[in-house]
């Protein structure tokens, strides 16, 4: 793989994180993160749209009418987010229903239509493709991260293994109730976004 | 780069039937998969409430199929408790509470039912040929959300089997926690009806005592006293005069005959 086509996929991870450094994407970060399980299928789930979506939107990028371009793009992220819930249904239905709306409210995930607007729409299907799987694994990072501490924090499990046994189940542990909820999720985002700017510097804004 | 108006309309009809076919065809070809999950999901849940399978372990369609040979879904009326002859398999109790034929407005109640249909599905859990249990389905609003479940009742009509929501939308770890397994093992042999036959089970504040010194309590869920609340209101409704109160009447009369 040359370099720039690493640079374009492996650069969301931490460079220029959708969730950490331009903070989108944060309204099913809070979500689906109280069990790791959910946080998973979530991330393979919004993967897929977006490598999708860029790959799709890319092919078309000099045939869509810029006055219209917008409402194309939605029309596609929106039917693909939609076949993806229903093959959630139809093959993973406990974790489907966990995940509840979330799924649906893909389509109004600002990564997925931050990326087609302003990467597909300039690139070529498979720039377009590495940037779509960059970005949902940068997506995906944070989200496991924190859906990790959440778990192991607010209820002793990962990924539904007990590694710190609650008190109200005989064990020692006692849960921290505030991770359980989805304020608990801004705390770590907040943290993990400050860890990252103490490392990479540059991702500091200047102060205003 | 400019496009004519015409080339705009024809390339947005032409986005919006290929979008269109995916769509549509990926649910056509989807459903029969959906529609069984939906329905072992339910008869899962049947089974939980009913004590004959434990939610930690992963059940098979086909055990789910042989644990149901032994449980009868029957479609039940709710105001004369009499089984009638309505197809279980085509009943749709959610649609029949929204359909102004088949059913009616709730009298004023905690639960915040708003329709009550004329008809429920119950499941008998048969023992030797008799129903040993019915599993009865319950709903109502506790903070956020509507809560679906089954609560089952042994024959005498008024001993707890065991509870089980299998819908709800209640803040994890706090009112989520209606689906700890250690708060709905204290469900089993607590009593829904004091000496005058009202339903008195009620969530407290705080652990209740055994069932053997309080029969009519269940611990109260920390942090979640409104669904806590919401539990005992559907419990009232459900079990009440409006709701399964004479079916449980029939099964336990029949059960004497």
């Amino acid at each position: 793989m040359s370099a720039a086509y690493r640079k374009t996929l492996l650069d969301p991870l931490f460079e220029s994180n959708p969730i950490a450094l331009q903070v989108l994407g944060i309204c099913s970060a809070l979500a689906v993160t109280s069990k790791m399980e959910t946080a998973l299928v979530m991330c393979v789930a919004v993967i897929c749209v977006l490598a999708l979506s860029n790959v799709s939107i890319s092919l078309l990028r000099n045939f869509i009418p810029g006055n219209v371009r917008i409402i194309v793009q939605l029309t596609i992220i929106a039917s693909l987010v939609i076949i993806t819930d229903q093959v959630l249904k139809a093959y993973v239905y406990e974790i489907s229903k966990q995940l509840s709306v979330f799924v649906g409210l893909i389509i109004t995930n600002c990564i997925i239509m931050g990326r087609a607007e302003a990467y597909a729409m300039q690139n070529g299907p498979l720039d377009s493709l590495l940037d779509g799987l960059g970005n949902g694994l940068g997506y995906s990072t944070v989200l496991m991260l924190t859906a990790f501490f959440r778990e192991v924090l607010a209820q002793g499990t990962v990924f539904g293994h007990v590694v710190l046994p609650k008190v109200s189940d005989g064990g020692w542990y006692n849960p921290n109730g505030i991770l359980g909820i989805p304020a608990g999720a801004f705390f770590l985002i907040g943290f993990f976004i400050w860890a990252l700017r103490v490392w990479k510097t540059d991702q500091i804004e200047a102060e205003g | 780069m400019r496009h004519s108006a015409l080339y705009t309309i024809l390339f947005s009809g032409a986005v919006c039937l290929v979008c269109a076919v995916l769509v549509s065809s990926s649910a056509v070809s989807l459903k029969e998969d959906q529609l069984r999950n939906a329905a072992l999901d339910k008869q899962r849940n049947v089974l939980f409430a009913a004590g004959l399978a434990d939610p930690d372990e992963k059940l098979e369609a086909e055990q789910i199929q042989r644990l149901f040979d032994d449980i009868r879904p029957v479609v039940i009326d709710l105001e004369t408790g009499e089984a009638t002859d309505i197809d279980p398999t085509l009943f749709d109790q959610a649609k029949a509470a929204r359909n102004a034929e088949t059913s009616r407005e709730a009298p004023p109640n905690r639960a915040s039912v708003q329709r009550l249909p004329n008809h429920a599905l119950v499941y008998e859990v048969l023992e030797e040929g008799v129903p040993s249990l019915a599993v009865v389905p319950i709903e109502g609003y506790g903070l956020w959300s509507t809560l679906y479940g089954f609560l089952a009742v042994e024959n005498d009509a008024n001993t707890v089997r065991g509870i089980t929501y299998y819908q709800h939308g209640e803040t994890p770890g706090l009112g989520g926690e209606v689906d700890n397994p250690k708060w709905k093992a204290v469900w089993p042999g607590r009593r829904i009806y004091d000496e005058s036959g009202v339903p008195a089970l009620r969530v407290i504040k705080g652990a209740a005592d055994p069932a053997d010194q309080a029969p009519y309590e269940i611990d109260g869920l920390t942090g979640a006293t409104i669904t806590g609340n919401g539990v005992t209101a559907m419990i009232d409704f459900w079990l009440g005069d409006n709701g399964f109160r004479s079916y449980l009447t029939k099964l336990r009369e029949g059960q004497s005959r």
